[in-house]
């Protein structure tokens, strides 16, 4: 942008330019301090309200001014809590595992062989993810309760593949197109069956896209808020984000905004590391899921 | 497997393979991708297929979720009955009727702001600067934080009596009273916005950052040297050329608006306020026990939703490569 600016001057306003090129400057990296402070800012203002023992809790403040562990000592002393943690665990790995190995032999039909009805396929795939959850809430109800599955976790797994599945399909579809033919060609020269082409050829060269998907799909599980509040009943079968949006159950007024905060600092720190480490990943996956789709 | 891998002669190295053979290997490439597409098909059909029909099915009946068996056909009753004079079903009730203006206001309004934001997000993540990598981690969090989550964190910060943003703006001399985000009528869609703003600008911002990356060069160059003023060189060369990415993320955005729950559950509760179309069919179906009235309200949301996705699908059909 400054760049811009400075190439246009022209030379008579030379002595102008440095100014106005520093000023561009200026303005920038405001707006880059904004737009940092703006997305970071809640989830700073949590950790330091978590931080705080219950007496200085409303006292409005900016910069961390203590260091007391007694919110998340209370939340680690409620088993429910505990509980609801080793369930969104469960459930989210549970689900990555399933939609990737679904998904892998549909991605190596859809992008590798060319068969009549393949487009309806496809466009199954893609409707299926745009379907809202609210639509098949009452039908998968009566599934979950007829499979004998309502309130345990794997009422979630099975439901949660409803927009894990599409997505993980596609990305890997579109992935797997990207794979240079004489790969395959080789393969069926040597006689080998999709099966052994799929696993000893393909997957060796999937990891990046599934480790991808598998992240956002991941993500996607662990943040599930609709199905896992209607498909669980008791507090021992709920997931975290159930769990801290009930602990607001009570009345309006006084609400434990100490634990409430430290909870949600347990569940968020995962994500963050996650996606700190991983981003390059996280970005592309986003991206080919959704320009390419 | 084992045997279609016995129907295939040693490999013949030296020339092409017989034309026989090559027929062959294609049938049994066909029939091994249909039973490699089977357990996602199948898959499907269960939690999205069979359950959709259902509910269809359950928007017809008298289903209470007590006992989904005891279920009997009454046709349309719970869309709209005549009765004595008065108009009965979802689409005689106000409250209906209020949701889906509140769904459409936010949808609306919600995704606006995201792709302003956005675009604003992507241009500047797209310049060259020191501790690039940083601030795009940076805009990723608010996008990977958890709904529900992020809903409390707001809740805390528009607390009416403690939070901090009444403080600040009382500090800065906006407010002279604190007010009640969250539980004032006039405030609290404003509040859901917000909040929901802050958590996906990030995505729209990702989509558009992905599509500047692709851009041409060379277009950038010429205006640079016919000293064209960069912000219309914005508004005739990269506006153009980003469309077709910003399309695709409105039309994500738009059917995530459409059908958002957690966020409106979680911040507002069921207030009258902000209730959207998912919050008003999940309260009849669960709450109210009333699967048939629910299922009728979420057989409309659907209808909505698939009509936006049709038209998407037939625009967007190249791009899915369906033609080829």
């Amino acid at each position: 942008m400054s760049a811009n600016v400075a190439s246009r001057s022209r030379p008579r306003r030379d002595a102008l330019a440095p100014l106005k090129r520093a000023l561009c400057r200026l303005g920038f990296w405001c707006l880059v301090l904004v737009l940092g402070i703006y997305a970071v800012f809640p989830f700073y203002y949590a950790i330091i309200t978590s931080l705080k023992p219950s007496s200085a809790l409303f006292d409005v403040s900016f910069w961390i001014q203590s260091f007391d562990l007694s919110n998340y000592r209370s939340l680690f002393a409620q088993p429910t809590f505990v509980r609801s943690i080793f369930n969104s665990v469960l459930v989210a790995v549970c689900v990555v595992f399933l939609a990737l190995l679904l998904a892998l032999t549909a991605a190596y039909a859809l992008g590798r062989v060319r068969f009549r009805g393949r487009g309806a396929v496809l466009v199954i795939v893609l409707g299926v993810s745009m379907f809202p959850q609210i639509a098949v809430l009452s039908g998968l109800f009566e599934v979950i309760r007829w499979l004998g599955l309502y309130n345990t976790p794997w009422a979630l797994v099975l439901s949660y593949t409803i927009f894990t599945l599409p997505f993980t399909v596609w990305v890997l579809t579109t992935f797997m197109r990207q794979l240079p033919h004489e790969l395959e060609e080789a393969a069926i020269m040597d006689g080998a069956t999709p099966w052994v082409t799929l696993t000893r050829v393909f997957l060796p060269l999937m990891w990046p896209a599934m480790a991808t998907t598998g992240l956002l799909a991941f993500i996607a599980a662990w943040n599930e808020f609709l199905f896992a509040l209607t498909f669980t009943l008791t507090d021992s079968q709920r997931t975290v984000p159930v769990a801290i949006a009930l602990i607001s159950g009570g009345s309006q007024y006084e609400l434990p905004w100490g634990p409430i905060m430290a909870a949600s600092v347990v569940v968020t720190v995962p994500l963050v590391v996650l996606v700190v480490i991983f981003q390059r990943r996280i970005v592309s996956g986003l991206t080919a899921g959704a320009v390419k789709g | 497997m084992t045997e279609a891998m016995s129907s295939i002669e040693s490999p013949n190295r030296s020339g092409g393979p017989p034309r026989g053979r090559a027929t062959r290997v294609r049938r049994q490439r066909v029939r091994a991708a249909w039973l490699f597409l089977s357990p996602m098909l199948i898959g499907l059909a269960l939690v999205a297929g069979w359950p959709l029909l259902r509910t269809l099915w359950f928007s017809f009946t008298d289903a209470e979720l007590n006992d989904l068996a005891a279920a009997r056909w009454i046709g349309f009753e719970n869309y709209l009955l005549y009765e004595d004079g008065i108009w009965y079903g979802v689409l005689a009730d106000p409250d209906w009727w209020n949701a889906v203006g509140n769904t459409l206001y936010f949808t609306a309004v919600s995704v606006s702001l995201e792709v302003v934001l956005g675009v604003i997000v992507a241009l500047v993540l797209n310049a060259k600067f020191r501790g690039r990598t940083l601030v795009r981690a940076a805009m990723l969090i608010p996008w990977a934080i958890p709904t529900v989550v992020s809903a409390q964190m707001w809740a805390w910060m528009l607390n009416d009596q403690f939070g901090i943003l009444n403080h600040a703006l009382m500090v800065l001399g906006v407010l002279d009273a604190p007010l009640a985000w969250t539980a004032d009528a006039n405030l609290s869609m404003w509040a859901v916005i917000m909040v929901d703003v802050w958590k996906t600008t990030p995505f729209v911002a990702l989509l558009v950052l992905a599509a500047l990356q692709m851009l041409p060069s060379d277009c950038y160059e010429a205006a640079e040297v016919d000293g064209i003023h960069p912000v219309r060189v914005f508004f005739r060369v990269t506006l153009p050329l980003i469309t077709p990415a910003l399309l695709v993320a409105v039309i994500f955005r738009v059917l995530d608006g459409l059908r958002i729950f957690d966020l409106v559950y979680v911040l507002t509760s069921n207030s009258a306020s902000t209730m959207t179309m998912s919050v008003y069919a999940r309260q009849q179906l669960v709450e109210f026990q009333d699967v048939g009235y629910g299922s009728a309200a979420s057989t409309l949301l659907f209808l909505v939703i698939s009509l936006i996705a049709v038209i998407y699908l037939y625009l967007g059909r190249r791009q899915l490569g369906v033609s080829r």
